[in-house]
């Protein structure tokens, strides 16, 4: 054993290098304020004050860094979505995840599996033809691809044609991949800190005061805080706050359950996914198999497990892998998931003044986290809206002009 | 698995009925704003609280309203929809004037 690392194993110290500077008192003002410390909230700060030198920042977080959706989600990133606008938007998230861990140097370990979602129907299989149509015509890469070559990826996947849904063609996305989601929120909040902003846990937005359309200051548990602006990207307590500002929104909570198994040897690369059978299936670097995707049948703000849940996944898994049967759980875990009518999220101005808006990010938001740093953090500093969010506005209900992406998101990852 | 208990058929499980929206008063649709039509259809109070919804038996198509805690995840009672709604409601087909 290295030396080096008995000695920080004896040492009484525990010499752990800090992520981020622990938060001081809070100041009386700030040019702009983030509620929520998830990987949105941290990665908007990160992008105003690494590329638009705005450091009088505050990230305020009523629990800790990353432990909200951040820390629960399956970490799933794509790009294979069905609407040009919802496609051109994740396309860019999934560069920018491509040299994140360069981008802070530090790693997120992205690892670039691929992803894979089955077809079980004809229907299915039109609506893949559709979606590697518009992919591909974006830039994207994703191709349908018949049973022999799932087999070849996935050899050990279930092809028989005796199940209860036979596999009959496959959506394949090499440029799908997953990364470390805490690693993504702990790298945004070092960088931002790093460069001034202030990261403030335990301290809860618990009022916003809006005068003449504008807001004025947040209270919080731990005082009151003046702001030139505020940005919410706070996903399952999304209306919730937004309500604190007057501002409706067009969203149902709903937890969505996934769960672990032990670790096993590594067998399974790319990530399969099976909008039919409604589960996704994908094995970590450390071994575990990550089975995921069930949702809650009615809205609710409560993360508990349940053995509905762990059923229904159970069976699906068990019919693709059917060697999972064998598996040992681990963890079953939810997280609040803030879901808009048409599956696609709600970026971007709102009905007050300097009150910005990073919410609706239902079942798929961690993969759009570098890109809403960067889109948001512009917005805050320049105050227009850059062209790739703006279909993305809450206006766009007032205006019938829904972004369906319903068919894409099915098996919520 | 959780129960839900019908004002029709008594209690059963949970995966026998389909959860139907909050229920907020329809504005009338012939008359209404687009926006405030917008709102009454897509916009939620998605309350972390106590909630007024729809629920349906799938089994038998029946519709009721349900008072449900949204946070501690228990159902507080369930009732007919004839407690709110007295008087049948008939839709009337807007003439093309009546459309903004
Ligand atoms: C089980 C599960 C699996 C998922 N799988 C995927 C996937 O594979 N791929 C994918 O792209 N997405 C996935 N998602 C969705 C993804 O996790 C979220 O969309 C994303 O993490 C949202 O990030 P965020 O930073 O906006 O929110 P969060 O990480 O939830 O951060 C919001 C923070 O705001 C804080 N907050 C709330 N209210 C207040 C207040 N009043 N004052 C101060 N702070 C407050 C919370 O404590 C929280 O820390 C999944 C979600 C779940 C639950």
């Amino acid at each position: 054993m290295p030396f080096g690392l008995l000695k920080y194993g004896l040492s009484s110290e525990y010499p752990a290098q800090h992520h981020f500077t622990p938060a001081t008192e809070l100041k009386k003002h700030y040019d702009v304020v983030i509620i929520g410390a998830g990987g949105h909230g941290t990665a908007i700060a990160y992008n105003l004050a690494k590329y638009h030198g705005i450091t009088n920042v505050a990230v305020l977080e009523k629990s800790y860094l990353g432990g909200g959706n951040t820390a629960r989600n399956t970490a799933v990133i794509r790009s294979n979505y069905l609407t040009e606008e919802g496609v051109s938007f994740y396309r860019e998230s999934v560069k920018l995840y491509n040299n994140l861990s360069n981008e802070f140097n530090y790693n997120v370990m992205m690892e670039n599996r691929g992803q894979l979602t089955l077809a079980h129907s004809d229907a299915a299989i039109r609506s893949f033809r559709w979606r590697a149509e518009v992919n591909q015509h974006m830039g994207v890469r994703s191709e349908l691809i018949d049973r022999q070559t799932i087999a070849e990826l996935v050899p050990n996947l279930n092809m028989s044609e005796d199940s209860r849904f036979p596999i009959m063609a496959g959506l394949w996305h090499a440029d799908g991949a997953t990364a470390r989601h805490d690693a993504v929120a702990w790298g945004y909040a070092k960088g931002a800190c790093e460069r001034g902003v202030e990261l403030h846990q335990l301290t809860e937005v618990e009022d916003i005061e809006v005068v003449k359309g504008r807001v004025s200051a947040v209270k919080t548990n731990r005082g009151r805080v003046e702001c030139g602006a505020v940005v919410q990207a706070v996903a399952g307590a999304s209306s919730i706050v937004a309500k604190k500002a007057g501002i409706p929104l067009p969203i149902h909570c709903y937890p969505l359950q996934a769960m672990v198994t032990q670790p096993y040897k590594p067998i399974l690369t790319p990530h399969v996914s099976s909008p039919h059978v409604h589960v996704y299936v994908h094995q970590t670097s450390r071994g575990e198999f990550v089975i995921g995707g069930g949702s809650d049948p009615y809205p609710l703000y409560h993360t508990r497990a349940t053995l509905d849940q762990r059923e229904t996944l159970s069976a699906a898994a068990m019919e693709l892998f059917p060697f999972l049967a064998q598996a040992r759980m681990l963890r079953q875990w939810a997280g609040t998931t803030d879901m808009t009518p048409d599956y696609s999220p709600i970026m971007g101005l709102s009905p007050v003044e300097n009150y910005y808006l990073d919410a609706g990010w239902g079942t798929w938001g961690f993969k759009a986290t570098p890109i809403c740093g960067v889109t948001m953090a512009e917005l805050v500093a320049t105050k227009k809206v850059p062209d790739i969010i703006k279909p993305f506005e809450l206006e766009r209900f007032y205006n019938y002009e829904q972004i369906n992406e319903a068919g894409a998101t099915a098996a919520s990852h | 698995m959780k129960l839900l208990t019908c004002p029709l058929n008594g209690q059963r499980n949970i995966s026998e009925f389909t959860y139907g929206g909050e229920y907020h008063p329809m504005p009338n649709p012939n008359s209404t704003s687009p926006r405030k039509w917008a709102e009454y259809v897509f916009f939620h109070d998605n309350e972390a609280g106590v909630v007024i919804e729809w629920w349906c038996h799938t089994a038998s198509s029946f519709w009721f309203l349900a008072e449900r805690n949204t946070v501690t995840d228990t159902v507080i009672r369930t009732f007919e929809a004839s407690e709110i709604f007295k008087r049948r409601i008939d839709f009337v087909e807007p003439t093309s004037g009546d459309i903004t």
